[in-house]
């Protein structure tokens, strides 16, 4: 852990200094209509009114919604906590927990439903990366654009435009429509211009799950310098060695309360107990299930399943299905799944774009399955993320979208191999055996013989 | 300080004003990306208002013999066409432009009214075009303007208020009521024909003609046409109640759209 977080341990602090963040007994109420209702139509409008005319007019000057098949639902309830200015804390929890509700509530995006949050400073929302870019404008006019929407002044924009550039590394392409750029390339430039906001409090979601590996170290990089310029920042992921690296504290959400608060180590493990706890698809997948009507491509649930349809074990033939719902058929739909360690670490990915699957024309709902010859995986449990898109634009990215868990399935071959002796997450096939003399020299000799793991002589 | 908002609330035109570089970069990319991929471009802003003008002329001019004050008929339908052709953009941009920025109403902080108001500030550079167009065309048949060209800014911001008062309501209503899309064509349809574009307000006498001007836009063409082509008298009358309905439609929209305002990201 970071050392500075010690200089703003509650304990130690200064009486008189204000927390940047303050929020006390905080909800948000969200009235989940059916579709109908969510859409309503001056039809319905026309007919209600004519049964009960004023009471219809003034709930739609009030904006109420017009239809009455209406589930509450409470995205957070009594959340009360502090953010002192300087710290740097993560916010976790599964799917549906709130996470992005409460950035929104804090950012001014939606009100709050009950309860207040009081916050001192210029604050700044990354709720994603690259919002309000326009596909026919060039880069070079979309840092400005999108510059304005996140808050900076055009004087500000100018100043660090060589940096964000410089940044992005996309100085060849500054005069191209963004419509040209790769998805790379987009979301590099879309991440510059957000790094190089000055604001006292960031509120930050997820934003690093885009972009290739090297990419996410280099914004994992400038986040960590961001927080060490004194910024107060909250910041909400999946991965938990983000977490770990970055917060010195962290909150743990669940059903839109806080569950846990305090040392981020402490606060990981509990999330990683509740999740060991509970099973197989979570509940974010489950309510998707229940449309009748889906709006959009959705993945609807996620079974890991062994050979004999029990479940997952290691070294043996496993399959991953995936069912999915949208509103038409799907033409070339490809299906992504990553394997994740509890910790948010990639372990592998299979992507049915890999092997060349052919998924030409899908029904609109559907299952597939992706199989798998012989799981790597050490027994445990693990975390999957969903990715489903097709050629009409349909796209669905769920992150941390279930868990599975894999037993051991005793015909490794291994004779042991559990944590004890593994530090890792998977296992692959290896024997051991006495080298014959002579065949490689002594120890001694390995450097000469190119035989070390770093042949470049480091 | 973050607290659950109820009741009406202020306008809070503060808030609005330091986010002006928002607005301007807003309506700059509008009007960036307006004419983009299309091989007329800009003329768009010249050929409709110029080829409905031709249409006028010989159906309603040449045809039906609709009076024109004594002025040569395409003149006249021109110099209201032009400041119609805004308001109706205007009107029609700015009612879709809430649905049609939902990503960023969802994702990012700012005050609403940014969105509405550039779209329709985005016209200001079609305007700007076809009124070069129509000052040729006043050349072409021999007039001069007046020296009450002055007025037009005025008229144009009268324009202007109309369009985004109504622009207000529609868009703040479109957030929830698909159905709004569909109605400002034929809205605006029918407006036009409730404007003296085609024929000459004086068709009606007093008391009347002054209740008509509670159309703003007939207040607006009325004004533009005595301010360009010289037109006796001054239809103060008209333009007072225009501008008292104008003002009296935008503070309503603006009511009405900070009212709706704190739903938008929930329900858009």
């Amino acid at each position: 852990m970071p050392t500075w977080s010690e200089s703003v341990l509650p304990g130690v602090r200064d009486a008189s200094v204000q927390p940047a963040i303050r929020v006390r007994d905080l909800g948000k109420l969200y009235r989940i209509g059916s579709r109908k209702a969510r859409y309503d139509t001056f039809r319905d409008l026309l007919s209600a009114t004519l049964s009960s005319p004023w009471k219809r007019l003034r709930s739609v000057i009030r904006g109420g919604s017009a239809g009455s098949a209406q589930r509450n639902l409470w995205a957070l309830r009594k959340l009360t906590f502090e953010v002192w200015p300087g710290e740097v804390v993560g916010v976790i929890g599964r799917n549906g927990a709130g996470k992005t509700t409460l950035l929104k509530v804090l950012s001014r995006i939606t009100p709050p439903t009950e309860g207040w949050a009081e916050i001192r400073g210029r604050v700044s929302a990354l709720l994603e990366v690259g919002t309000g870019f326009h596909p026919e404008l060039t880069g070079r006019e979309n840092i400005f654009l999108n510059g304005a929407i996140l808050g900076m002044k055009r004087s500000e924009i100018h100043e660090k435009f060589d940096e964000i550039v410089a940044f992005s590394e996309v100085e060849q392409f500054l005069e191209t429509p963004v419509k040209y750029y790769s998805s790379g390339m987009y979301v590099r430039l879309a991440f510059a211009v957000a790094a190089h906001l000055e604001p006292d409090i960031m509120l930050v979601d997820e934003v690093l799950a885009v972009g290739d590996a090297a990419f996410q170290e280099k914004c994992l990089g400038k986040l960590d310098s961001v927080t060490r310029q004194g910024r107060t920042v909250l910041f909400v992921s999946h991965n938990m060695a983000a977490i770990r690296r970055l917060c010195s504290r962290a909150i743990l959400l669940d059903e839109g309360s806080v569950s846990a608060m305090g040392d981020t180590e402490d606060v990981v493990k509990e999330y990683l107990n509740s999740i060991q706890a509970s099973s197989g698809t979570l509940r974010d997948l489950g309510q998707r299930r229940g449309e009748s009507a889906p709006t959009r491509l959705v993945a609807t649930g996620f079974r890991a399943l062994g050979a004999d349809g029990g479940p997952a074990r290691t070294a043996c033939p496993a399959e991953f299905r995936i069912s999915y719902q949208a509103p038409g058929r799907l033409a070339l739909m490809r299906v992504g799944l990553a394997v994740k360690d509890p910790l948010g670490t990639t372990i592998f990915v299979c992507n049915s774009a890999m092997t060349r699957a052919d998924f030409v024309e899908m029904p609109p709902r559907g299952e597939v399955s992706c199989r798998v010859d012989w799981l790597p995986l050490i027994p445990g449990r693990y975390w999957v993320d969903l990715k489903l898109m097709d050629d009409r634009g349909h796209t669905e990215h769920v992150i941390a979208a279930a868990t599975f868990a894999v037993l051991d399935g005793g015909e490794s071959g291994f004779f042991d191999y559990p944590r004890r002796y593994v530090d890792g997450s998977i296992i692959v096939p290896h024997r051991w055996e006495v080298c014959e003399q002579g065949e490689a020299g002594g120890a001694g000799d390995w450097d000469s013989e190119g035989l070390v793991v770093e042949p470049d002589g480091r | 300080m973050i607290r659950p908002q109820t009741g009406w609330g202020g306008l809070s035109l503060a808030e609005l004003w330091e986010h002006r570089e928002l607005l301007y970069f807003l309506t700059w990319r509008d009007i960036k990306v307006r004419y983009k991929q299309t091989v007329l471009g800009a003329a768009w802003a010249v050929i409709q208002p110029f080829f409905t003008m031709v249409v006028f002329s010989l159906f309603f001019g040449r045809l039906a013999g609709v009076p024109s004050d004594g002025l040569p008929y395409p003149v006249f339908s021109f110099a209201a066409l032009v400041p119609w052709a805004f308001f109706a953009n205007g009107l029609n941009q700015s009612s879709n432009s809430l649905v049609g920025s939902a990503n960023l109403i969802r994702k990012v902080y700012f005050p609403r009214l940014v969105i509405p108001l550039s779209s329709v500030m985005s016209g200001i550079v079609d305007f700007c075009l076809a009124f070069l167009m129509l000052l040729g065309l006043i050349y072409y048949f021999d007039l001069s303007p007046t020296r009450n060209v002055i007025w037009l800014p005025v008229l144009l911001a009268l324009a202007l208020a109309t369009a985004l008062g109504v622009g207000l309501w529609l868009s703040a209503m479109n957030v929830q009521f698909r159905d709004i899309r569909y109605t400002v064509p034929f809205l605006t349809q029918l407006w036009l024909f409730c404007t003296p574009i085609a024929y000459p307000s004086s068709l009606l006498g007093e008391p009347w003609k002054t209740v008509y001007a509670i159309n703003p836009m007939a207040g607006v063409v009325e004004g533009f046409r005595w301010a360009l082509l010289g037109l006796d008298p001054a239809p103060s009358r008209m333009i007072l109640v225009s501008a008292l309905a104008a003002v009296g439609i935008l503070l309503s929209g603006f009511f009405y759209f900070r009212r709706m305002e704190r739903t938008f990201a929930d329900v858009v």
